[in-house]
Protein backbone atom coordinates (compact mmCIF):
# COMPACT_ATOMS: atom_id res chain seq x y z
CA UNK A 1 0.00 0.00 0.00
CA UNK A 2 1.16 3.48 -0.75
CA UNK A 3 2.13 5.35 2.09
CA UNK A 4 1.29 9.10 2.70
CA UNK A 5 4.25 12.02 2.30
CA UNK A 6 4.26 15.47 2.71
CA UNK A 7 5.30 15.23 -0.81
CA UNK A 8 1.95 13.44 -1.71
CA UNK A 9 -0.38 13.58 0.19
CA UNK A 10 -2.50 9.92 -0.23
CA UNK A 11 -5.75 9.31 1.13
CA UNK A 12 -6.39 4.92 0.12
CA UNK A 13 -7.34 5.57 -3.65
CA UNK A 14 -6.87 9.40 -4.15
CA UNK A 15 -4.24 10.91 -5.31
CA UNK A 16 -3.70 14.87 -4.95
CA UNK A 17 -1.05 16.87 -7.10
CA UNK A 18 1.53 19.01 -4.63
CA UNK A 19 0.56 22.55 -5.36
CA UNK A 20 1.62 25.60 -3.52
CA UNK A 21 -1.80 27.29 -3.36
CA UNK A 22 -3.49 24.52 -2.78
CA UNK A 23 -4.81 22.71 0.86
CA UNK A 24 -5.97 19.47 1.15
CA UNK A 25 -8.53 19.13 4.22
CA UNK A 26 -10.12 16.08 6.03
CA UNK A 27 -14.10 16.98 7.26
CA UNK A 28 -14.58 14.15 9.15
CA UNK A 29 -15.64 11.26 10.19
CA UNK A 30 -16.30 12.61 13.22
CA UNK A 31 -17.48 16.10 12.42
CA UNK A 32 -20.69 17.06 14.23
CA UNK A 33 -22.19 19.32 10.88
CA UNK A 34 -21.76 15.50 8.94
CA UNK A 35 -24.79 14.15 9.89
CA UNK A 36 -22.92 11.03 10.87
CA UNK A 37 -19.84 9.45 10.04
CA UNK A 38 -19.15 11.41 6.27
CA UNK A 39 -15.55 12.14 5.63
CA UNK A 40 -15.03 14.50 2.96
CA UNK A 41 -11.50 15.15 1.64
CA UNK A 42 -11.44 19.01 0.31
CA UNK A 43 -8.78 20.82 -2.18
CA UNK A 44 -8.70 23.87 -1.42
CA UNK A 45 -8.09 27.25 -3.07
CA UNK A 46 -8.26 29.68 -0.76
CA UNK A 47 -11.63 29.17 0.84
CA UNK A 48 -12.92 27.72 -2.69
CA UNK A 49 -13.78 23.85 -2.62
CA UNK A 50 -11.95 22.79 -5.87
CA UNK A 51 -12.19 19.01 -5.14
CA UNK A 52 -14.56 16.95 -3.42
CA UNK A 53 -14.39 13.37 -2.37
CA UNK A 54 -17.05 11.73 0.07
CA UNK A 55 -15.28 8.83 1.69
CA UNK A 56 -17.95 6.72 2.88
CA UNK A 57 -17.98 3.23 4.83
CA UNK A 58 -17.51 4.40 8.28
CA UNK A 59 -20.93 3.05 9.63
CA UNK A 60 -20.78 -0.18 7.27
CA UNK A 61 -22.14 -2.99 9.67
CA UNK A 62 -23.30 -5.63 7.06
CA UNK A 63 -26.67 -5.69 7.22
CA UNK A 64 -27.23 -6.92 3.43
CA UNK A 65 -25.12 -10.08 4.69
CA UNK A 66 -26.81 -10.24 7.89
CA UNK A 67 -29.96 -10.79 5.36
CA UNK A 68 -28.59 -13.85 4.08
CA UNK A 69 -28.20 -15.76 7.21
CA UNK A 70 -31.47 -14.72 8.69
CA UNK A 71 -35.25 -15.80 8.05
CA UNK A 72 -37.72 -12.88 6.59
CA UNK A 73 -39.21 -11.72 9.81
CA UNK A 74 -35.86 -11.81 11.92
CA UNK A 75 -34.71 -9.25 9.54
CA UNK A 76 -37.19 -7.16 9.73
CA UNK A 77 -36.17 -5.16 13.41
CA UNK A 78 -32.52 -4.66 11.49
CA UNK A 79 -34.14 -2.85 9.18
CA UNK A 80 -34.98 -0.14 12.06
CA UNK A 81 -31.06 0.61 11.33
CA UNK A 82 -31.14 1.82 7.87
CA UNK A 83 -32.27 4.72 8.25
CA UNK A 84 -32.75 5.30 11.85
CA UNK A 85 -34.88 8.84 12.24
CA UNK A 86 -37.95 7.35 9.96
CA UNK A 87 -37.53 3.62 11.08
CA UNK A 88 -41.32 2.72 9.84
CA UNK A 89 -40.68 3.80 6.43
CA UNK A 90 -37.99 0.99 6.48
CA UNK A 91 -39.83 -1.57 7.91
CA UNK A 92 -42.72 -1.01 5.22
CA UNK A 93 -40.49 -0.80 2.32
CA UNK A 94 -38.89 -4.32 3.50
CA UNK A 95 -42.10 -5.68 4.45
CA UNK A 96 -43.66 -4.43 1.19
CA UNK A 97 -41.25 -5.85 -1.05
CA UNK A 98 -41.29 -9.36 1.04
CA UNK A 99 -45.62 -8.64 0.28
CA UNK A 100 -45.03 -8.77 -3.34
CA UNK A 101 -42.94 -11.76 -3.39
CA UNK A 102 -45.67 -14.00 -1.25
CA UNK A 103 -48.21 -11.90 -3.29
CA UNK A 104 -49.96 -11.47 -0.06
CA UNK A 105 -53.29 -9.40 0.37
CA UNK A 106 -53.48 -6.88 2.75
CA UNK A 107 -56.38 -6.19 5.10
CA UNK A 108 -57.50 -2.34 4.56
CA UNK A 109 -57.11 -1.80 8.74
CA UNK A 110 -54.01 -2.83 8.76
CA UNK A 111 -53.32 -0.81 5.32
CA UNK A 112 -54.69 2.76 7.13
CA UNK A 113 -52.49 2.15 10.09
CA UNK A 114 -49.39 1.42 7.64
CA UNK A 115 -49.89 4.54 5.84
CA UNK A 116 -50.57 6.27 9.09
CA UNK A 117 -47.50 5.62 10.31
CA UNK A 118 -45.74 6.22 7.52
CA UNK A 119 -46.69 9.74 7.48
CA UNK A 120 -46.23 10.31 11.12
CA UNK A 121 -42.68 9.30 10.31
CA UNK A 122 -42.48 11.31 7.64
CA UNK A 123 -43.49 14.62 9.67
CA UNK A 124 -41.05 13.16 12.36
CA UNK A 125 -38.01 12.67 9.44
CA UNK A 126 -38.83 16.41 7.93
CA UNK A 127 -38.84 18.04 11.86
CA UNK A 128 -35.53 16.44 12.32
CA UNK A 129 -33.91 17.66 8.87
CA UNK A 130 -35.35 21.02 9.73
CA UNK A 131 -33.92 21.02 13.02
CA UNK A 132 -30.54 19.63 12.21
CA UNK A 133 -30.24 21.90 9.41
CA UNK A 134 -31.31 25.38 10.86
CA UNK A 135 -28.59 24.11 13.60
CA UNK A 136 -26.09 23.17 10.83
CA UNK A 137 -26.82 26.99 9.40
CA UNK A 138 -26.85 28.95 12.75
CA UNK A 139 -30.34 29.05 13.60
CA UNK A 140 -30.05 27.36 17.29
CA UNK A 141 -33.95 28.18 18.51
CA UNK A 142 -35.09 26.61 15.59
CA UNK A 143 -33.83 23.24 16.96
CA UNK A 144 -35.48 23.61 19.88
CA UNK A 145 -38.53 24.38 18.81
CA UNK A 146 -38.50 21.65 15.80
CA UNK A 147 -37.37 18.99 18.72
CA UNK A 148 -40.62 20.09 20.81
CA UNK A 149 -43.02 19.07 18.02
CA UNK A 150 -40.76 15.86 17.49
CA UNK A 151 -41.27 14.51 20.96
CA UNK A 152 -44.63 14.63 20.55
CA UNK A 153 -44.94 12.40 17.23
CA UNK A 154 -42.24 10.08 19.23
CA UNK A 155 -44.82 10.15 21.80
CA UNK A 156 -47.45 9.04 19.61
CA UNK A 157 -45.42 6.27 17.89
CA UNK A 158 -44.09 4.88 21.43
CA UNK A 159 -47.75 4.78 22.16
CA UNK A 160 -48.77 2.38 19.53
CA UNK A 161 -45.25 0.12 19.11
CA UNK A 162 -43.74 0.99 22.18
CA UNK A 163 -40.63 2.28 21.22
CA UNK A 164 -39.34 5.78 20.63
CA UNK A 165 -36.63 5.12 17.88
CA UNK A 166 -36.44 1.81 16.50
CA UNK A 167 -39.85 0.52 16.06
CA UNK A 168 -40.50 -2.28 14.05
CA UNK A 169 -44.05 -1.21 13.91
CA UNK A 170 -45.01 -3.07 10.67
CA UNK A 171 -45.13 -6.94 9.82
CA UNK A 172 -44.66 -8.79 6.74
CA UNK A 173 -48.52 -8.82 5.87
CA UNK A 174 -49.58 -6.60 8.76
CA UNK A 175 -49.27 -4.85 11.73
CA UNK A 176 -48.85 -6.39 14.82
CA UNK A 177 -51.46 -4.32 16.68
CA UNK A 178 -54.49 -2.30 16.14
CA UNK A 179 -54.41 1.14 17.41
CA UNK A 180 -54.67 2.37 20.89
CA UNK A 181 -57.79 3.85 22.65
CA UNK A 182 -58.40 7.58 21.84
CA UNK A 183 -54.89 7.47 19.46
CA UNK A 184 -56.31 9.00 16.57
CA UNK A 185 -57.56 11.85 18.57
CA UNK A 186 -54.33 12.36 19.85
CA UNK A 187 -52.84 12.36 16.18
CA UNK A 188 -55.89 14.81 15.18
CA UNK A 189 -54.27 16.62 17.90
CA UNK A 190 -50.90 16.40 16.98
CA UNK A 191 -51.75 17.12 13.35
CA UNK A 192 -53.10 20.48 14.55
CA UNK A 193 -49.99 21.50 16.56
CA UNK A 194 -47.63 20.56 13.59
CA UNK A 195 -49.71 22.75 11.75
CA UNK A 196 -49.72 25.36 13.71
CA UNK A 197 -46.18 25.70 14.48
CA UNK A 198 -45.32 25.65 11.07
CA UNK A 199 -47.44 28.47 10.04
CA UNK A 200 -46.60 30.68 12.97
CA UNK A 201 -43.02 29.45 14.54
CA UNK A 202 -41.31 27.65 11.84
CA UNK A 203 -41.96 30.01 8.53
CA UNK A 204 -42.65 33.15 10.34
CA UNK A 205 -38.69 32.50 11.68
CA UNK A 206 -37.17 31.18 9.02
CA UNK A 207 -38.90 32.33 5.30
CA UNK A 208 -38.16 35.78 5.14
CA UNK A 209 -34.74 35.59 7.34
CA UNK A 210 -32.18 37.84 6.26
CA UNK A 211 -29.27 35.23 7.05
CA UNK A 212 -31.38 32.04 6.29
CA UNK A 213 -31.98 33.39 3.34
CA UNK A 214 -28.35 34.51 2.82
CA UNK A 215 -26.66 31.49 3.52
CA UNK A 216 -29.34 29.13 1.49
CA UNK A 217 -30.21 30.99 -1.50
CA UNK A 218 -28.34 29.75 -4.07
CA UNK A 219 -25.97 27.44 -2.42
CA UNK A 220 -25.80 23.87 -3.56
CA UNK A 221 -27.87 24.56 -6.94
CA UNK A 222 -28.97 21.01 -8.95
CA UNK A 223 -29.60 21.50 -12.20
CA UNK A 224 -32.62 19.04 -13.32
CA UNK A 225 -30.71 17.38 -15.46
CA UNK A 226 -27.53 17.07 -13.06
CA UNK A 227 -30.77 15.58 -10.69
CA UNK A 228 -31.59 13.00 -12.91
CA UNK A 229 -28.16 11.47 -13.63
CA UNK A 230 -27.21 11.09 -10.67
CA UNK A 231 -29.99 8.97 -9.25
CA UNK A 232 -31.33 11.61 -6.96
CA UNK A 233 -35.20 10.95 -5.34
CA UNK A 234 -37.29 12.13 -3.06
CA UNK A 235 -37.08 16.03 -2.17
CA UNK A 236 -33.64 16.34 -3.72
CA UNK A 237 -35.26 15.26 -7.46
CA UNK A 238 -38.46 17.41 -6.81
CA UNK A 239 -36.31 20.42 -5.32
CA UNK A 240 -34.73 20.67 -9.12
CA UNK A 241 -38.54 20.96 -10.21
CA UNK A 242 -38.71 17.03 -11.67
CA UNK A 243 -42.60 16.12 -10.45
CA UNK A 244 -41.66 12.67 -9.61
CA UNK A 245 -42.80 10.41 -6.50
CA UNK A 246 -43.37 7.09 -5.81
CA UNK A 247 -46.78 7.89 -4.15
CA UNK A 248 -48.17 9.09 -7.43
CA UNK A 249 -46.35 6.75 -9.74
CA UNK A 250 -46.42 3.54 -8.19
CA UNK A 251 -49.02 3.70 -5.57
CA UNK A 252 -48.85 1.80 -2.69
CA UNK A 253 -51.05 1.33 0.10
CA UNK A 254 -53.71 3.88 0.45
CA UNK A 255 -51.71 6.48 -1.54
CA UNK A 256 -54.03 5.69 -4.71
CA UNK A 257 -56.69 6.76 -3.10
CA UNK A 258 -55.86 9.84 -0.96
CA UNK A 259 -56.08 13.36 -2.34
CA UNK A 260 -52.81 15.22 -1.65
CA UNK A 261 -50.35 17.07 -3.87
CA UNK A 262 -46.89 16.24 -4.45
CA UNK A 263 -45.20 19.97 -3.89
CA UNK A 264 -42.80 20.91 -6.66
CA UNK A 265 -39.66 23.64 -6.43
CA UNK A 266 -38.08 25.05 -9.18
CA UNK A 267 -35.41 27.24 -7.56
CA UNK A 268 -33.13 24.24 -7.28
CA UNK A 269 -31.28 25.73 -4.87
CA UNK A 270 -31.21 25.04 -1.21
CA UNK A 271 -33.83 27.18 0.03
CA UNK A 272 -36.48 25.88 -2.51
CA UNK A 273 -35.61 22.15 -1.07
CA UNK A 274 -36.05 24.04 2.86
CA UNK A 275 -40.06 25.71 1.11
CA UNK A 276 -40.61 22.01 -0.35
CA UNK A 277 -39.82 20.26 2.84
CA UNK A 278 -42.42 22.98 4.55
CA UNK A 279 -44.81 22.08 2.24
CA UNK A 280 -44.31 18.04 2.09
CA UNK A 281 -45.16 18.35 6.02
CA UNK A 282 -48.74 20.11 5.48
CA UNK A 283 -49.62 17.39 2.45
CA UNK A 284 -49.14 14.57 4.99
CA UNK A 285 -51.26 16.45 8.02
CA UNK A 286 -54.02 16.38 4.86
CA UNK A 287 -53.18 12.92 4.14
CA UNK A 288 -53.38 11.81 7.80
CA UNK A 289 -56.95 13.73 8.31
CA UNK A 290 -58.24 11.57 5.87
CA UNK A 291 -57.44 8.44 7.04
CA UNK A 292 -58.91 8.71 10.31
CA UNK A 293 -62.31 8.36 8.53
CA UNK A 294 -60.90 5.86 6.83
CA UNK A 295 -59.52 3.96 9.91
CA UNK A 296 -62.93 3.98 11.52
CA UNK A 297 -64.61 2.51 8.79
CA UNK A 298 -62.34 -0.18 8.64
CA UNK A 299 -63.10 -4.26 9.38
CA UNK A 300 -60.70 -4.78 12.49
CA UNK A 301 -58.47 -7.40 10.69
CA UNK A 302 -54.75 -6.98 10.82
CA UNK A 303 -52.49 -9.28 9.36
CA UNK A 304 -53.28 -11.12 5.70
CA UNK A 305 -54.76 -14.73 5.99
CA UNK A 306 -52.18 -17.10 4.21
CA UNK A 307 -51.85 -19.81 6.25
CA UNK A 308 -48.35 -20.73 4.25
CA UNK A 309 -46.71 -17.99 5.14
CA UNK A 310 -48.53 -16.06 8.38
CA UNK A 311 -49.10 -17.41 11.59
CA UNK A 312 -52.86 -17.50 12.63
CA UNK A 313 -54.20 -14.74 15.14
CA UNK A 314 -53.43 -15.70 18.88
CA UNK A 315 -56.79 -17.19 20.04
CA UNK A 316 -56.81 -19.25 17.13
CA UNK A 317 -53.26 -20.90 17.50
CA UNK A 318 -54.69 -21.57 21.20
CA UNK A 319 -57.86 -22.98 20.34
CA UNK A 320 -56.99 -25.26 17.33
CA UNK A 321 -54.41 -27.71 16.44
CA UNK A 322 -53.78 -27.34 12.87
CA UNK A 323 -53.13 -23.33 12.93
CA UNK A 324 -50.66 -24.34 16.39
CA UNK A 325 -48.74 -26.45 14.42
CA UNK A 326 -48.72 -23.71 11.33
CA UNK A 327 -47.14 -21.23 13.66
CA UNK A 328 -44.60 -24.05 14.98
CA UNK A 329 -43.28 -24.31 11.87
CA UNK A 330 -43.67 -20.93 10.41
CA UNK A 331 -41.36 -19.78 13.78
CA UNK A 332 -38.75 -22.33 14.25
CA UNK A 333 -37.94 -22.67 10.13
CA UNK A 334 -39.18 -19.13 9.05
CA UNK A 335 -41.26 -18.74 6.08
CA UNK A 336 -40.23 -19.91 2.44
CA UNK A 337 -41.23 -17.60 -0.13
CA UNK A 338 -41.15 -18.86 -4.02
CA UNK A 339 -38.50 -19.12 -5.83
CA UNK A 340 -38.21 -15.23 -7.72
CA UNK A 341 -36.48 -11.83 -7.31
CA UNK A 342 -38.68 -8.35 -6.80
CA UNK A 343 -37.98 -4.87 -6.20
CA UNK A 344 -40.35 -3.02 -4.73
CA UNK A 345 -39.87 1.27 -4.53
CA UNK A 346 -41.33 3.19 -2.30
CA UNK A 347 -41.62 6.71 -0.99
CA UNK A 348 -39.51 7.56 2.14
CA UNK A 349 -39.02 10.47 3.29
CA UNK A 350 -35.70 10.96 2.10
CA UNK A 351 -36.31 9.67 -1.51
CA UNK A 352 -36.75 6.37 -3.05
CA UNK A 353 -36.47 3.67 -0.50
CA UNK A 354 -36.54 0.05 -2.06
CA UNK A 355 -35.73 -3.20 -1.25
CA UNK A 356 -34.38 -6.04 -4.11
CA UNK A 357 -34.73 -9.50 -2.58
CA UNK A 358 -34.07 -12.66 -4.68
CA UNK A 359 -35.41 -15.76 -3.26
CA UNK A 360 -34.57 -19.50 -3.72
CA UNK A 361 -37.61 -20.80 -2.18
CA UNK A 362 -35.06 -20.99 1.61
CA UNK A 363 -36.09 -19.38 4.62
CA UNK A 364 -33.61 -16.51 4.03
CA UNK A 365 -33.09 -14.50 0.92
CA UNK A 366 -30.58 -15.38 -1.15
CA UNK A 367 -29.48 -12.13 -1.86
CA UNK A 368 -31.00 -8.59 -0.37
CA UNK A 369 -30.43 -5.51 -1.95
CA UNK A 370 -31.37 -1.97 -0.06
CA UNK A 371 -31.38 1.23 -2.75
CA UNK A 372 -31.02 3.89 -0.40
CA UNK A 373 -32.06 7.14 -1.27
CA UNK A 374 -29.36 8.94 0.55
CA UNK A 375 -26.05 6.61 -1.34
CA UNK A 376 -27.05 8.85 -4.06
CA UNK A 377 -27.51 12.38 -2.58
CA UNK A 378 -24.14 11.41 -0.72
CA UNK A 379 -22.25 10.66 -4.64
CA UNK A 380 -23.76 14.24 -5.85
CA UNK A 381 -21.81 15.70 -3.14
CA UNK A 382 -18.37 15.88 -5.35
CA UNK A 383 -20.47 17.13 -7.88
CA UNK A 384 -22.40 19.90 -6.29
CA UNK A 385 -19.69 20.80 -3.58
CA UNK A 386 -17.26 22.08 -6.27
CA UNK A 387 -16.84 25.62 -6.82
CA UNK A 388 -18.64 26.40 -3.26
CA UNK A 389 -17.22 28.34 -0.26
CA UNK A 390 -16.18 25.89 2.77
CA UNK A 391 -18.79 27.67 4.48
CA UNK A 392 -21.09 26.53 2.66
CA UNK A 393 -20.12 23.01 2.32
CA UNK A 394 -22.12 22.41 5.64
CA UNK A 395 -25.40 23.93 4.21
CA UNK A 396 -25.25 21.57 1.26
CA UNK A 397 -24.54 18.51 3.47
CA UNK A 398 -27.75 19.63 5.58
CA UNK A 399 -29.77 20.16 2.49
CA UNK A 400 -29.46 16.81 1.25
CA UNK A 401 -30.58 15.32 4.45
CA UNK A 402 -28.26 12.25 4.22
CA UNK A 403 -28.12 9.80 6.98
CA UNK A 404 -25.37 7.27 7.00
CA UNK A 405 -27.05 4.51 8.65
CA UNK A 406 -29.12 4.17 4.97
CA UNK A 407 -25.48 5.46 2.71
CA UNK A 408 -22.93 2.73 4.54
CA UNK A 409 -25.76 -0.12 5.61
CA UNK B 1 -10.50 52.58 57.61
CA UNK B 2 -12.78 50.06 56.48
CA UNK B 3 -15.93 51.10 56.98
CA UNK B 4 -17.52 48.05 56.08
CA UNK B 5 -15.96 46.11 57.90
CA UNK B 6 -18.11 42.66 59.17
CA UNK B 7 -18.36 41.54 62.27
CA UNK B 8 -18.19 37.83 62.79
CA UNK B 9 -18.81 37.25 65.74
CA UNK B 10 -21.94 39.13 65.88
CA UNK B 11 -23.27 38.39 62.63
CA UNK B 12 -25.45 35.73 61.96
CA UNK B 13 -23.29 33.23 60.34
CA UNK B 14 -20.16 33.07 59.53
CA UNK B 15 -19.50 33.16 55.63
CA UNK B 16 -16.64 30.38 55.66
CA UNK B 17 -17.72 27.04 54.08
CA UNK B 18 -15.13 23.87 55.33
CA UNK B 19 -14.59 21.03 52.48
CA UNK B 20 -11.59 19.01 51.52
CA UNK B 21 -9.93 19.33 48.22
CA UNK B 22 -11.13 16.58 46.90
CA UNK B 23 -14.74 17.17 47.51
CA UNK B 24 -13.67 20.74 45.86
CA UNK B 25 -12.36 19.90 42.80
CA UNK B 26 -14.80 16.91 42.52
CA UNK B 27 -18.10 18.76 42.47
CA UNK B 28 -16.51 21.34 40.09
CA UNK B 29 -15.72 18.22 37.80
CA UNK B 30 -19.24 16.41 38.36
CA UNK B 31 -21.76 19.40 37.87
CA UNK B 32 -19.98 21.05 34.18
CA UNK B 33 -19.57 17.31 32.08
CA UNK B 34 -19.06 18.87 28.95
CA UNK B 35 -19.57 15.58 26.48
CA UNK B 36 -18.11 15.41 22.71
CA UNK B 37 -20.77 14.95 20.51
CA UNK B 38 -19.81 11.46 19.61
CA UNK B 39 -22.90 10.98 17.39
CA UNK B 40 -22.10 7.34 15.79
CA UNK B 41 -25.18 5.96 14.49
CA UNK B 42 -28.73 5.43 15.86
CA UNK B 43 -27.79 6.53 19.33
CA UNK B 44 -27.08 9.51 18.24
CA UNK B 45 -30.49 11.05 17.68
CA UNK B 46 -31.49 9.71 20.88
CA UNK B 47 -28.23 11.60 22.67
CA UNK B 48 -29.39 14.81 20.39
CA UNK B 49 -32.87 14.93 21.70
CA UNK B 50 -31.40 14.71 25.38
CA UNK B 51 -29.83 17.90 24.42
CA UNK B 52 -33.16 19.41 22.74
CA UNK B 53 -35.88 20.91 24.37
CA UNK B 54 -37.40 17.68 26.44
CA UNK B 55 -34.82 16.51 28.29
CA UNK B 56 -32.77 19.34 28.55
CA UNK B 57 -29.10 18.21 29.32
CA UNK B 58 -28.09 21.63 30.09
CA UNK B 59 -29.56 21.32 33.44
CA UNK B 60 -26.97 18.89 34.52
CA UNK B 61 -24.00 21.42 33.05
CA UNK B 62 -24.01 19.29 29.99
CA UNK B 63 -23.20 21.20 27.20
CA UNK B 64 -21.88 19.76 23.98
CA UNK B 65 -19.11 20.21 22.64
CA UNK B 66 -17.40 19.78 18.94
CA UNK B 67 -14.16 19.74 19.79
CA UNK B 68 -12.34 16.97 21.99
CA UNK B 69 -10.17 19.49 23.59
CA UNK B 70 -12.87 21.05 25.45
CA UNK B 71 -14.41 17.68 26.38
CA UNK B 72 -14.47 15.59 29.81
CA UNK B 73 -16.43 12.85 28.65
CA UNK B 74 -17.08 10.77 25.05
CA UNK B 75 -20.23 9.23 25.12
CA UNK B 76 -19.90 7.11 22.14
CA UNK B 77 -23.59 6.48 20.14
CA UNK B 78 -23.68 4.12 18.07
CA UNK B 79 -22.13 1.26 16.45
CA UNK B 80 -18.51 1.62 15.72
CA UNK B 81 -17.24 -0.30 12.54
CA UNK B 82 -13.33 -0.84 12.22
CA UNK B 83 -12.95 1.66 9.89
CA UNK B 84 -13.90 4.25 12.50
CA UNK B 85 -12.08 2.75 15.48
CA UNK B 86 -8.94 4.15 14.91
CA UNK B 87 -10.13 7.79 14.81
CA UNK B 88 -12.17 7.10 18.09
CA UNK B 89 -8.55 5.89 19.96
CA UNK B 90 -7.04 9.53 18.71
CA UNK B 91 -10.08 11.29 19.49
CA UNK B 92 -9.77 9.83 23.37
CA UNK B 93 -6.23 10.02 23.03
CA UNK B 94 -6.53 14.10 22.14
CA UNK B 95 -9.57 14.48 25.41
CA UNK B 96 -7.77 16.36 28.10
CA UNK B 97 -7.52 14.87 32.03
CA UNK B 98 -9.51 14.04 33.12
CA UNK B 99 -12.17 12.12 30.94
CA UNK B 100 -14.52 9.53 30.89
CA UNK B 101 -16.19 7.75 28.85
CA UNK B 102 -19.57 6.65 28.23
CA UNK B 103 -20.73 3.84 25.99
CA UNK B 104 -24.48 4.08 25.33
CA UNK B 105 -26.10 1.75 23.24
CA UNK B 106 -25.98 -2.20 22.66
CA UNK B 107 -23.60 -1.70 19.66
CA UNK B 108 -21.16 0.10 21.63
CA UNK B 109 -21.61 -2.32 24.40
CA UNK B 110 -21.24 -5.53 22.74
CA UNK B 111 -21.36 -4.95 19.25
CA UNK B 112 -25.46 -5.53 19.87
CA UNK B 113 -27.29 -7.12 17.06
CA UNK B 114 -24.22 -6.39 15.01
CA UNK B 115 -22.17 -9.39 14.70
CA UNK B 116 -20.62 -8.79 11.57
CA UNK B 117 -17.04 -8.32 9.77
CA UNK B 118 -17.24 -4.75 9.92
CA UNK B 119 -18.05 -3.73 13.54
CA UNK B 120 -16.01 -3.71 16.60
CA UNK B 121 -17.69 -6.04 19.51
CA UNK B 122 -17.47 -3.11 22.13
CA UNK B 123 -15.59 -0.08 22.38
CA UNK B 124 -14.01 -1.23 25.59
CA UNK B 125 -11.99 -3.04 23.31
CA UNK B 126 -10.81 0.39 21.57
CA UNK B 127 -11.14 2.86 24.98
CA UNK B 128 -11.77 2.29 28.73
CA UNK B 129 -15.54 3.21 29.87
CA UNK B 130 -16.85 4.05 33.05
CA UNK B 131 -19.97 3.32 32.14
CA UNK B 132 -22.23 1.21 29.78
CA UNK B 133 -25.71 1.63 28.90
CA UNK B 134 -28.10 -0.93 27.81
CA UNK B 135 -30.89 -0.31 24.99
CA UNK B 136 -30.92 -0.45 21.59
CA UNK B 137 -31.65 2.52 21.37
CA UNK B 138 -31.24 4.14 24.77
CA UNK B 139 -34.08 6.34 25.70
CA UNK B 140 -32.77 10.10 26.19
CA UNK B 141 -33.52 9.14 30.29
CA UNK B 142 -31.56 6.60 30.40
CA UNK B 143 -29.04 8.48 29.38
CA UNK B 144 -29.43 11.24 31.89
CA UNK B 145 -29.47 8.71 34.29
CA UNK B 146 -26.12 7.29 33.16
CA UNK B 147 -24.75 10.96 33.47
CA UNK B 148 -25.58 11.21 37.26
CA UNK B 149 -24.28 7.76 37.80
CA UNK B 150 -21.07 9.26 36.04
CA UNK B 151 -21.31 12.46 38.41
CA UNK B 152 -21.74 9.97 41.15
CA UNK B 153 -18.78 7.99 40.43
CA UNK B 154 -16.52 11.55 40.14
CA UNK B 155 -17.40 12.50 43.45
CA UNK B 156 -16.01 9.17 45.08
CA UNK B 157 -12.94 9.36 43.01
CA UNK B 158 -9.74 11.25 44.09
CA UNK B 159 -9.12 14.24 42.80
CA UNK B 160 -5.46 13.79 42.43
CA UNK B 161 -6.17 11.19 38.73
CA UNK B 162 -3.06 8.94 39.48
CA UNK B 163 -4.62 7.54 42.48
CA UNK B 164 -7.75 6.45 40.94
CA UNK B 165 -7.24 2.58 39.72
CA UNK B 166 -9.07 3.21 36.26
CA UNK B 167 -5.76 5.70 35.75
CA UNK B 168 -3.21 3.01 36.21
CA UNK B 169 -5.42 1.03 33.82
CA UNK B 170 -5.37 3.27 31.09
CA UNK B 171 -1.34 3.88 31.53
CA UNK B 172 -0.90 -0.08 30.70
Amino acid sequence: MQQTNKLTPFFENLNFERSDNMMVINFGPQHPSAHGQLRLVLELDGEKVTKAYPDIGYLHRGIEKMAENMTYNEFLPTTDRLDYIASTSNNYAYAHAVEKLLELEIPERAQVIRTMLLEVNRIISHLFFLATHALDVGAMSLFLYAFREREFGMDLMEEYCGARLTHSAVRIGGVPLDLPKDWTRELLKWCDTVEHELANTYEMLLNENRIWKMRLEDVGVISAEEAQSWGCSGPMLRGSGVQYDIRKEEPYELYGELEFDIPVSDRCDSYGRYRLYMEEMKESIKILRQLVPLYDRSAPQLMAHAPQYISAPKEEIMTQNYALMQHFVLVTQGMRPPVGEVYAPTESPKGELGFYIKSEGEPYAYRLKCRAPSFFHTGLLQEILVGTYIADVVTIIGSTNIVFGEVDR
Amino acid sequence: MAQHQVNYASSAGLPIALTTVDKLVNWGRSNSLWPLTYGLACCAIEMMASGASRFDFDRFGTIFRASPRQADVMILAGTLSKKHAEFTRRLYDQMAEPKWVISMGSCANTGGMFNTYATVQGVDRIVPVDIYLPGCAPRPETLQYALMMLQKKIRRESANMNKNTKQNLRLI
